[in-house]
């Protein structure tokens, strides 16, 4: 009995070796076929990122026949898994052809720096993107004069949403300056509901900026990350200091919450606030059977930029890149020259929820919340956000983060202001 | 000779694994810690020599300290709590029941489970909210009118990494649970008797005369038990995501390196972290080794 | 088997049933909500029984998950065998063949068991990638190594259990070393082969941060593929739940079926310290 056992186990053993040797091709083998592959690495993996992307690709597929997509995602804390992944890939010499990044220094500071990726201004010119492309986006997508990415669409982070029911039955207005936001949470609070809704640590960093910048204004905001505002100053110990104000008002079990439980705690009613980037509303406002909530923009659920930060759009965008050393680089130029086009850019952004990059997108095909913000980018002041990417780079990003964790936990501002003085002094422009 | 043919095999049958676990684990150790001795930050390799100042950093670092502090309360409450829980539902199936076989598969099924798996369910579980939106276990407290019991669990300051333990606890009690219940079985019958001949109770008999002779038993639960919480991560990531309050090393080492690309103190922090599980684990191994000597 | 049942003893059923509720409702919910429609999703009903009994979540999850689950079995049943045969050599020569050095080798080994994997991630890729092995044997491999310190250790112990004399009587009869573990070690060696059998193929299988380092999507395992059915931005909660049943049920059909034999390998002196 016992050596019949044995007998199959290690027949087994062998046989399943052998399928594994040949059973699996290598990651790295091309295809058989003749035809050219394109690689493209991204942290689309699911609801509309992937829906968009996949969406993008028949616009590719269209245009290059020949060429096969291959979509290597991964998915996993708004792409720091990906990120790792992509990391160890390029420290040992094998790019995808193409991969998505936060535009600005995410990309910068981490793949220029490293001489990973390649200078675009060749295919800018060929495709005329310079001129649809908004002027004050190519200054935070470059290094030196090189425009290193295509941003694909365009997201708002600092939107305050609101839940007008709530608002009205307590007699609120939409507040447009701190001191009116926090008098209306007063008020809310006294009333027995629950003032603002936040969620897990990266929503409070998210939350964070936009205190920032409604307390420092525009240049002084911008000028934290050029160097020329002092972390140090009175008027960040005054924005730290409405932060904590800001934070009083949020629920206690925010850590346990994904920034969608908070954005349900608007729409159910049990909250009247939330800051959240503009991908919100796509949650707000998108059909039940994708796993949105279904709801009607401007009576289910309202939108205003936070309190002190109108006219002045914070932005963050999607693009990718062309890898130093890609495979096939041919055909990661004609991914990328989809990724830039009007037909590309249409095909993704009403699914993905975001604006396009560029400015001669058909506004007819986006929901109403997406037209006012398309409006507001042709118009508003642009500024970047440090939590998705634009203005810091991604050591600098982490040590903020550690900051802003030890924060949360003792509360203490002229700690947490000493790191941030430090971390721009390790990982940023001061000196 | 046929002494000289065994050797000669024997080396032979040995050396691949041997090779193998000298290059992946021996070598990449090495090579880590080069790496935490040297300035690399940001994507592209740089070793230019650092000395110790990635370390010294580290025991400067607030965050390091935090956690520090979390992987003791982790490694206290887990351990501690799964060899106590898994003796005591070994030493109740032990009584020859009806019915045994079906609650050691009970208590035995979560071990088959990923840390991920177990980390989404627990995220829901113990979620803190209060007042309308109470939910998870506050919610069946306050159903079974047991309200006492409700707790803010991971969200608790300094001890909520007390209730990630819970759900690892919930893990891997089923097998200490299972390695307690083989070290009872393996127990001769006539000890019990005679003990109990000598008037012992049945607590006593558990007490005096199976706890010490399961020490080797407890030993290696400790061992294996201790090693898992040094490298707890997935767990803590599936329930509450990245954040300082519940913040351990492995998590720590995985942001610094791949969303901050600071190579070297990455490095550093797992060189730390093998430091620890090396102080658990060498008395460990010693100990085993003298006691078969012995025998 | 100890089956003196003394009456007196039924109060015991209190406690453990009260247990048994606590190892169970993790499971509840995970089984509620993959029959919940999303509309009926929500943290203040998720102890209420779905409102009625559909599949379209395990089909929706099945749908997904279904090519990577053919992937985990490609990867982890040679693992599981390859890693299992190698520990059984090992532990065979270190147990019962005294040579010089096997006393050095054997804390060699065991320290590489709780090595964590950490420290050892950035080197593991480049090493791969500079020998050209991608994907599925790559992943394959680490779990082979990774696995031969705990598979090695229980062996060892196992046989180092066994009495000498089994062996210096087959050397009496003439047999050679390999003759005595093929004729008279492999054919009592079950209980172990089933306890780390069990036990490689629930970390090979279970295991995340290997797959995701090692495998493009072509080849993905089910841990990650599990993962990536949760977006960066939104989670199905349903269908999440659905997958992650999906992806535990080998594991567990593993353990409740053979969960007797695995406690039993453990008796069989796998776990003398």
């Amino acid at each position: 009995m016992n050596k019949k056992l044995f007998a199959l186990l290690s027949l087994l053993a062998i046989a399943s070796f052998v399928i594994a040797a040949c059973g699996a091709p290598a990651a790295t083998e091309a295809p058989a076929a003749a035809g050219d592959q394109v690689e493209v690495f991204s942290w689309w993996t699911g609801g509309g990122e992937a829906a968009g992307l996949d969406a993008m690709i028949a616009v590719f597929n269209g245009a290059n026949p020949d060429i096969e997509f291959v979509n290597s995602a991964v998915a996993g804390g708004a792409g720091t898994n990906a990120r790792a992944v992509l990391a160890t890939r390029l420290q040992s010499g094998e790019p995808p052809d193409s991969w998505q990044g936060h535009a600005g220094q995410e990309l910068i500071g981490t793949y220029v720096a490293g001489g990973q990726i390649q200078p675009l201004n060749d295919l800018y010119e060929a495709e005329g993107w310079l001129e649809v492309m908004p002027e004050t986006l190519i200054p935070l997508i470059s290094s030196d004069g090189n425009i290193y990415s295509v941003p694909v669409n365009i997201h708002r982070a600092n939107v305050l949403w609101y839940n007008p029911a709530l608002l009205e039955a307590n007699g609120v207005e939409v507040p447009t300056n701190m001191d009116e936001w926090f008098a209306a949470m007063d008020t809310l609070e006294a009333a027995g509901v629950q003032p603002l809704a936040l969620g897990e640590q990266w929503t409070k960093m998210h939350l964070l900026e936009t205190v920032l910048l409604s307390t420092l204004g525009a240049d002084a905001y911008n000028g934290l990350w050029d160097g020329t505002t002092d972390w140090g100053s009175a008027e960040v110990t005054t924005a730290l200091e409405n932060y904590v104000k800001v934070l009083g008002y949020a629920n206690e079990d925010s850590a346990s919450l994904s920034w969608q439980d908070a954005s349900k705690l608007v729409a159910n009613g049990d909250a009247a606030f939330n800051v959240m980037g503009d991908w919100a509303d796509g949650y707000f406002s998108g059909d039940t059977a994708g796993n949105n909530l279904g709801l009607t923009p401007g009576e289910g659920y309202g939108w205003a930029p936070v309190p002190g930060t109108a006219g002045v759009f914070q932005f963050l965008s999607d693009s990718f890149v062309l890898a130093v050393g890609a495979p096939h680089p041919d055909a990661a130029t004609a991914w990328l020259k989809v990724a830039g086009s009007k037909e590309g850019q249409e095909a993704f952004n009403p699914v993905k929820g975001s604006i396009c990059a560029r400015t001669d997108c058909d506004t007819s095909l986006f929901g109403a919340y997406l037209q006012t913000a398309m409006e507001d980018w042709s118009k508003d002041t642009v500024v970047g956000s440090l939590t998705h990417g634009v203005v810091a780079n991604d050591s600098w990003k982490t040590e903020i983060d550690t900051a802003l964790g030890a924060f949360i936990a003792d509360s203490n501002i002229e700690t947490f202001q000493s790191a941030l003085v430090a971390a721009c002094t390790s990982s940023g422009p001061c000196k | 000779m046929s002494k000289d043919k065994d050797r000669i095999l024997n080396i032979l049958l040995v050396s691949p694994s041997i090779l193998a676990v000298f290059i992946f684990v021996y070598a990449f150790i090495g090579w880590s810690v080069r790496v935490s001795l040297s300035k690399w930050k940001g994507l592209t390799a740089d070793y230019t020599w650092n000395g110790i100042n990635n370390y010294l950093d580290l025991f400067r670092d607030q965050r390091f300290q935090v956690d520090i502090r979390n992987t003791l309360i982790f490694t206290g409450v887990f351990v501690i709590g799964s060899i106590v829980l898994g003796f005591i539902l070994a030493v109740m199936l032990d009584q020859g029941l009806k019915g045994e076989g079906f609650f050691r598969s009970l208590f035995l099924f979560p071990m088959a489970i990923s840390f991920i798996v177990t980390g989404v369910v627990w995220r829901w579980l113990m979620n803190p909210a209060t007042g309308a939106r109470t939910s998870g276990l506050n919610l069946l407290f306050s159903y079974l009118g047991l309200d006492f019991l409700e707790n803010a669990w991971h969200t608790t300051p300094t001890w909520g990494m007390a209730a990630i333990a819970l759900a690892a606890i919930w893990q891997m009690s089923g097998y200490t649970m299972a390695l307690y219940l083989a070290g009872l079985r393996a127990i001769p019958v006539e000890l019990r008797e005679a003990a109990q001949i000598d008037g012992a109770n049945e607590l006593q008999v558990y007490r005096y005369i199976m706890l010490p002779l399961l020490s080797p038993v407890t030993l290696s639960a400790l061992i294996i038990l201790g090693h898992i919480s040094l490298k707890v991560f997935d767990l803590i990531i599936a329930i509450a995501g990245k954040q300082y309050a519940l913040d351990v090393p492995a998590i720590y080492m995985w942001q610094v390196t791949f969303d901050g690309l600071f190579y070297g103190k990455g490095a550093a922090i797992g060189i730390l972290l093998l430091i620890s599980v090396a102080v658990l684990i060498i008395p460990y191994i010693r100990f085993t080794l003298r006691t078969e000597t012995e025998q | 088997m100890n089956t003196n049942l003394r009456p007196g003893k039924y109060w015991l059923y209190i406690p453990l049933i009260l247990m048994a509720v606590f190892y169970l409702l993790p499971m509840y919910v995970m089984l509620a909500t993959g029959f919940k429609s999303f509309a009926e999703i929500d943290l203040k009903t998720m102890w209420n029984l779905p409102k009625g009994i559909a599949f379209d979540n395990y089909v929706e999850a099945w749908a997904r998950l279904s090519p990577s689950l053919k992937n985990s079995f490609i990867m982890v049943i040679p693992a599981t065998l390859i890693s299992s045969a190698l520990g059984s050599l090992n532990g065979f020569v270190l147990a019962k063949w005294k040579f010089r050095g096997a006393d050095v080798i054997f804390p060699f080994l065991l320290f590489g068991m709780f090595i964590p994997y950490q420290s050892i991630m950035i080197p593991l890729v480049q090493f791969m990638r500079s020998v050209g092995l991608g994907g599925i044997p790559g992943l394959i491999l680490a779990h082979i190594i990774y696995g031969i310190p705990i598979t090695t250790l229980t062996f060892r112990n196992y046989y180092a259990s066994l009495p000498q004399e089994l062996l210096e009587a087959a050397k009496m009869d003439g047999a050679d070393m390999l003759g005595i573990y093929r004729h008279i070690l492999l054919p009592i060696s079950l209980p172990s082969f089933v306890v780390v059998l069990i036990w490689q193929f629930t970390s090979a299988w279970n295991d995340f941060l290997f797959a995701v380092i090692l495998t493009g999507n072509e080849d993905w395992p089910i841990t990650v593929a599990l993962n990536n059915m949760a977006g960066s931005q939104i989670i199905a909660w349903n269908v999440q739940m659905a997958g992650s049943l999906l992806a535990a049920l080998p594991t567990l059909l593993v353990y409740i079926f053979l969960g007797r034999f695995f406690l039993r390998g453990l008796l069989a002196g796998s776990l003398k310290g």
